[in-house]
């Protein structure tokens, strides 16, 4: 059992927390009870605004000697509840930690607060023709989120994911002591590479204060392809053989015709073709046209080969914006268009991604549940929305309850993963032990225990 | 029906460097794009064609770089392509560039319909489309929302200020096309790859092909607008850390120094 917070803790909190910046009780907005998730809500009993990394030690150290559970949390828009305090307790919000702290171009790294927003630090790099290539399409999480769940994004074909882009890390402990983690180097053989433990750990490990990230000279051009199909079974075969072609691909994306309906609903704008069942978005990038336009005709040509109605070019700012927005809209119009819903974020080889759709197809009519989906077809990445509609609670629980039964154990059967980016949070640990089996799980609560021997770090999650 | 759709090469970027010297957009080796609002234009055209029948060509006045944005035209639609290029035509104002425009489409032969897009990116000046419709002496109508072809006249829906007026006009008519009024279809790549570079769809009239032989009517020698001087707003943006003790006064030299207090 974990300590309730009492008179005497917020007494002693707020003598190292100026008032302001610390909120107790019905002081906090219900808008820190929840996440991106629904279905699951619980405020804490104290909500920090932290703007250091002494203030956060103090804190733990604090929480720790008393067994006081914390949450830290960014922006709140994740996907798998990992940001509730189910247990209630603090919450350390570092959104007001938003500061880009240095730009090595010696050494290609910008060091940032956990509060900067990935749109924030995107836009900073760019206007220094620098590139920080993890795109997830929700911009305004923070790069600490970023971190702990390991977010993916759209340009993880060609560039990788956000562990790729970490090199060192500065934390604070449960315990409240702060530990400086890799660094700027680009190589290390150096013991347990702790940083890669804690990227992806969902806040159950350690508070993330600083982050050195690895940053490349930006590409000097960038050229995306809308190629509409009459079927999505169609648009998806033809992903195999564009990965099979070796072409330099950033991005390779796709997209049903009703999710884009629901964006163009959503964000009150009309998407530029609209005519056809399913398309693939791709983006290519390089630093010479020349090289862009071989490679982008040999991957038209065969899409078109393999059933594409024609290719469409996204080759300016306002083209890009009128495809790009809606696709980073997608999850928000799918939320829109219905009163709840849950999320599969599976990730599967990627020659297995025409199977696991057309799979989700027959899992919506056998269960009787609207299923649309999109994603990240060229690295395997899935998102699958499972909408109410209105129907009763019920039978809505039942329904995703065998959905995501059949999803995941079909996950499984390709070798799949129960989570490409959005991570475990809390409602998806069932998920977790299914497909890593109970001795993996023993020795994710090993290193858990190692952190965080009191439990007091994000508890219910993950494992 | 005949249309015609006025586009224009700008600059890919709205970072654009200004000569020190010269005081003129520095176009060299900066990407260029067809401007944004003639998108909106073309889309509109190519819609009423589709409805109507008829063909649709582009006209844009400027360098040879400029076919580029007829060939995108063309692959994202229209039949055909006209520029009008001429080193007299150069530093033209917005008077001699319609009136360039207005020379070059005469040349042209007959047209039911001219469109426009609301205004240039580099210009900005919202002029050349109404001016042109004078200089050719055929109505027209700024701030077109929506045309559609009924009983042989034009009916648009169009705004000025906050009111949303409905006009029938009789063609020949030129229309300026609002901004935001549609989203433009994009540049296909069966198109490209049928069309290339589109020479036999592509025309270009010079000074010796149009009437009006007065050089004093074009480009530096036709434009009563002199421009004293083009500059860059400063949007310099510096970030500076402050850290340690003593971090209000700190703040205070800083912002003093700046003369911010």
């Amino acid at each position: 059992m974990y300590k309730k917070t009492d008179s005497e803790d917020i007494l002693y909190l707020k003598s190292i927390i100026p008032s302001g910046r610390i909120l107790v009780g019905k002081e906090i907005s219900r808008d820190y009870a929840h996440d991106e998730l629904g279905g699951i809500e619980k405020l804490p009993d104290v909500l920090i605004n932290a703007v250091s990394e002494e203030e956060i030690a103090k804190v733990m150290a604090y929480a720790y000697e008393k067994e006081i559970p914390v949450v830290a949390r960014g922006s709140g828009t994740d996907l798998v509840g990992a940001a509730v305090a189910l247990e209630g307790g603090i919450m350390i919000c570092t959104k007001l930690m938003n500061h880009i702290k240095e730009l090595d171009e010696a050494n290609l790294t910008v060091t940032v607060e956990p509060g900067v927003l990935l749109m924030d630090l995107q836009a900073y790099v760019e206007e220094r023709d620098y590139f920080y290539p993890p795109d997830p399409g929700e911009k305004s999480a923070t790069i600490g989120g970023n971190i702990s769940t390991n977010a993916g994004g759209m340009r993880a074909v060609k560039y990788g994911v956000t562990r790729d882009y970490v090199r060192g890390l500065r934390v604070v402990l449960p315990d409240g002591s702060i530990e400086k983690i890799g660094g700027k180097v680009v190589k290390n053989s150096s013991g347990y590479d702790l940083k890669d433990l804690i990227i992806g750990s969902e806040g159950t490990l350690c508070i993330i204060t600083e982050a050195t990230l690895k940053i490349l000279p930006k590409p000097a051009f960038s050229v995306s392809m809308l190629l509409p199909f009459l079927t999505i079974e169609k648009a998806i075969e033809a992903v195999p053989e564009i990965i099979r072609s070796k072409a330099s691909l950033t991005a390779i994306e796709y997209m049903s015709l009703d999710t884009i309906i629901s964006a163009e609903d959503f964000l009150g704008k009309k998407f530029p073709d609209t005519n056809y069942e399913a398309y693939i978005l791709l983006t290519f990038d390089g630093n010479s046209m020349e090289e862009i336009e071989k490679e982008y005709t040999k991957v038209a040509q065969l899409c078109i080969d393999m059933g594409a109605i024609d290719g469409y070019f996204i080759d300016t700012d306002e083209r890009k914006k009128s495809v790009w927005n809606a696709r980073g809209a997608f999850l928000e119009a799918i939320k829109a268009s219905t009163d709840l819903m849950d999320e599969c974020d599976v990730v599967v080889p990627k020659n297995r991604v025409a199977d696991f759709i057309k799979y989700s197809h027959e899992v919506a009519k056998q269960v009787g549940l609207r299923i649309p989906s999109f994603g990240h077809a060229g690295d395997g990445n899935l998102h699958i929305y499972l909408c109410k509609d209105g129907m009763e609670e019920k039978v809505w629980e039942e329904k995703t309850k065998k959905a995501f039964d059949l999803l995941y154990a079909r996950a499984r059967e390709y070798g799949g993963m129960v989570s490409g980016e959005h991570g475990i949070g809390y409602a998806k640990k069932v998920y977790l032990n299914r497909q890593v089996g109970e001795r993996q799980i023993a020795l994710m609560q090993g290193i858990k225990k190692v952190f965080d021997p009191k439990n007091i770090l994000n508890p219910g999650k993950v494992i | 029906m005949n249309i015609i759709v006025c586009i224009k090469q700008v600059p890919g970027t709205t970072n654009v460097n200004i000569d020190p010297v010269t005081g003129t957009l520095i176009r060299d080796g900066v990407a260029a794009k067809m401007n944004p609002y003639d998108l909106e234009a073309l889309e509109l055209g190519l819609q009423l064609i589709k409805k109507n029948g008829g063909t649709l060509n582009v006209v844009s006045m400027g360098p040879n770089s400029a076919l580029e944005v007829l060939r995108e035209a063309i692959y994202m639609g229209a039949d055909g392509g006209v520029l009008i290029s001429d080193r007299k035509f150069g530093g033209a104002d917005v008077l001699a560039t319609s009136y360039t425009l207005c020379s070059g489409i005469r040349a042209i032969g007959d047209y039911d319909l001219i469109i426009t897009g609301k205004q240039t990116t580099d210009g900005d000046t919202a002029q050349v489309g109404s001016e042109l419709a004078e200089h050719l002496g055929i109505p027209h109508i700024a701030n077109v929302r929506k045309a559609e072809v009924k009983g042989g006249v034009l009916e648009c829906v169009y705004q000025l200020d906050n009111k949303i007026y409905t006009a029938d006009i009789a063609m020949p008519c030129l229309i300026c096309a609002d901004s935001g009024i549609n989203t433009p279809r994009l540049p296909s790549f069966k198109r490209k790859v049928e069309y290339g570079k589109a020479e036999d769809r592509i025309r270009i009239i010079t000074f010796a092909d149009i009437e009006d032989q007065d050089e004093n009517h074009y480009g530096l020698k036709g434009s009563p607008t002199k421009v004293e001087k083009i500059f860059e707003p400063d949007k310099k943006v510096e970030r500076k850390m402050i850290s340690g003790t003593d971090l209000a006064s700190k703040t205070y030299d800083v912002l003093k120094a700046h003369k911010f207090v």
